[in-house]
């Protein structure tokens, strides 16, 4: 029996340690040593000493004008990706389960920039709003939306929002139709009879019934753009004069610009921390309104 | 009447899907202009069509090894990721004790993390390793594989283990009783069930590691071993920017995705559907 017993301990181990040790030296350990180095000042590097400071660091980063700063154009910019993204995924979902013949192929082309790195899409983009939007003003006289967006600190903030629901579009759109494609066919045409109009129908039965789907997408572009980094990285740098640094950009450069490896950590902490408060927040919230049928 | 009003619904969506693709439109145009002819127009058609630009371009980025890097690290990773994620899963889910449930949890919990909070404290994790144990972690492809399967660890377990709970046991019980080995029960009557939930795991994993550009960044500084978005990063910051060759160079780098996508397209599609609402 015991040997059995052993065996059996024996094949558990042999099937789950190396991922879970992999996964402890890459995630586990760093996040458990990174609280340590919230609470130290150290400029990385090796020879130099790592002083304990104990909360200074913390107490640090609420008097950072450009942390707070970049603390509130992240969430400027969270709100503003979440209506577009969603707004657009969802109309794009709609129009493509109305059952034309190019319905796939018009899914298929929505969903093209997902794949593209966050990084490649900021060079394109980058591209559009400076040269061709130039272009766009001078052969077409809208000179006054069509010019170089990435200069105005205020333009260029949209700029990335419209960036990232280029990409994000088409992800939630796939959600959405999923969602779509769940409710039955039946309900619609019930409510058909009973003389709800299209716009009846979507608010009163679709949209509803579409809660889970909102759950997903919520949360997905909530902490995507609460997160993003590669687009604002290629498309303006944080630029110009920190005008589009979020949270993110701010704390890789506190941390590998300046070399304040404890008060960029103790950022990525309190970072860690909004991020989790606010995603679940958000999912229970959603959760809440979810009907059933 | 019906018809009518369909064909032009389908001719509508066909032109907005294409203004909604209107940046590789001009990605693709002003690769082929020379910095004249760019600056004269940047939303006409090209005059020629030369691909002088994609030669230099990829000269410039060194693209193939960069392609051979991003495919190498990825590939691996991918496989590394599947196979050691689903015989973890499979284990809990069979082995229902208090430590798999643990485990479990905190591979879950553990999802909410962002990178920006875990990157500095793991280049010091890997650089303690690599001076005291003097196991190559950083500026090296091994390297950045065992850390893209830390990071795709939690993620894939999850996938795996709802996936899992639905595969019925009785398979497993006769294969037991036949005297398989746990080995052989996993690899040859429950992975081929798996098939489906592999196939999204891997598609996720392959477009996030394809496309990442922080973590090898931070992990490699040979340029031998730059992958796609690292030498994209170092094309656009070398020089002032020449937009017919930046342009040219795009359009290098998005082509494996795109005929990755036309092969895999019905697979993509319903493993982001499958990924997205567990």
């Amino acid at each position: 029996m015991s040997t059995r017993y052993r065996k059996e301990k024996a094949w558990y181990a042999l099937f789950t340690a190396p991922l879970m040790i992999v996964f402890a030296t890459v995630v586990i350990i760093p996040f458990l040593i990174g609280i340590g180095y919230s609470f130290i000042s150290w400029d990385g590097i090796p020879a130099n000493p790592k002083v304990f400071v104990g909360l200074d660091n913390y107490t640090a980063l609420l008097k950072d004008h450009r942390f707070l700063t970049s603390a509130w154009h992240t969430i400027e910019f969270t709100v503003l990706a979440l209506v577009l993204v969603n707004v657009l995924g969802l109309a794009f979902s709609l129009l493509v389960t109305q059952k034309l013949r190019v319905s796939n192929v018009a899914r298929t082309l929505f969903f093209m920039p997902n794949l593209i790195g966050g990084l490649i899409l900021g060079y394109i983009w980058q591209f559009v709003f400076t040269d061709a939007f130039k272009s766009i003003g001078e052969h077409t006289g809208m000179d006054s939306i069509f010019y170089n967006w990435l200069i105005h600190p205020q333009t260029a903030l949209f700029a990335t929002v419209i960036v990232f629901a280029w990409q994000m579009a088409g992800y939630t759109m796939i959600i959405y139709v999923a969602g779509l494609q769940g409710i039955p066919d039946e309900l619609i045409e019930a409510a058909k009879v009973d003389g709800a109009g299209r716009w009846h129908r979507l608010t009163r039965i679709v949209f509803p019934l579409l809660m889970p789907s909102f759950t997903i997408c919520l949360f997905l572009t909530l902490s995507g753009a609460f997160k993003i980094f590669d687009v604002n990285l290629s498309l303006t740098k944080g630029g110009p004069n920190n005008a589009t640094e979020l949270f993110a950009m701010n704390i890789y450069n506190e941390i590998f610009g300046y070399g304040h490896y404890g008060l960029g950590q103790a950022k990525a902490i309190v970072f860690f921390l909004l991020v989790a408060i606010v995603t679940l927040t958000q999912v229970i919230l959603t959760k809440k309104r979810e009907v059933q049928y | 009447m019906k018809t009518t009003s369909r064909s032009v619904g389908s001719v509508l969506l066909v032109l907005l899907s294409l203004a909604f693709l209107s940046p590789i439109y001009l990605m693709l145009v002003n690769s082929f202009k020379d910095r004249a002819e760019l600056y004269r127009n940047a939303l006409a058609l090209p005059s020629s069509f030369s691909f002088q630009y994609y030669g230099k371009a990829a000269e410039k980025m060194n693209f193939m090894t960069a392609f051979g890097n991003s495919l190498f690290i990825t590939v691996i990773s991918v496989l590394i990721v599947v196979v050691l994620a689903s015989m973890t899963a499979w284990m809990f889910v069979r082995t229902d004790d208090r430590l798999s449930r643990f485990l479990f949890l905190l591979l879950v919990s553990t999802m909410l993390i962002p990178f920006q909070t875990l990157m500095m404290p793991l280049m010091q994790v890997m650089d303690w390793i690599r001076t005291n144990l003097h196991i190559p972690m950083l500026n090296t492809r091994g390297g950045l594989i065992y850390m893209n399967v830390g990071f795709h660890a939690s993620m894939a377990v999850f996938l795996f283990h709802g996936f899992i709970k639905s595969v019925p046991v009785a398979l497993e019980e006769a294969a037991t009783l036949d005297g398989c080995s746990k080995f052989g029960l996993f690899w040859r009557i429950v992975f081929p069930l798996l098939k489906t939930i592999t196939v999204t795991v891997a598609i996720l994993d392959v477009i996030a590691m394809w496309n990442d550009y922080l973590l090898p960044s931070l992990t490699l500084s040979d340029k031998a071993l730059r992958t796609i978005p690292l030498s994209t990063f170092y094309f656009f910051g070398e020089f002032t920017i020449q937009w017919n060759l930046a342009m040219a160079g795009l359009v290098l780098t998005i082509i494996p995705v795109v005929v990755f996508y036309l092969f895999a397209q019905k697979y993509i599609i319903k493993g982001i559907a499958a990924g997205a609402v567990k």
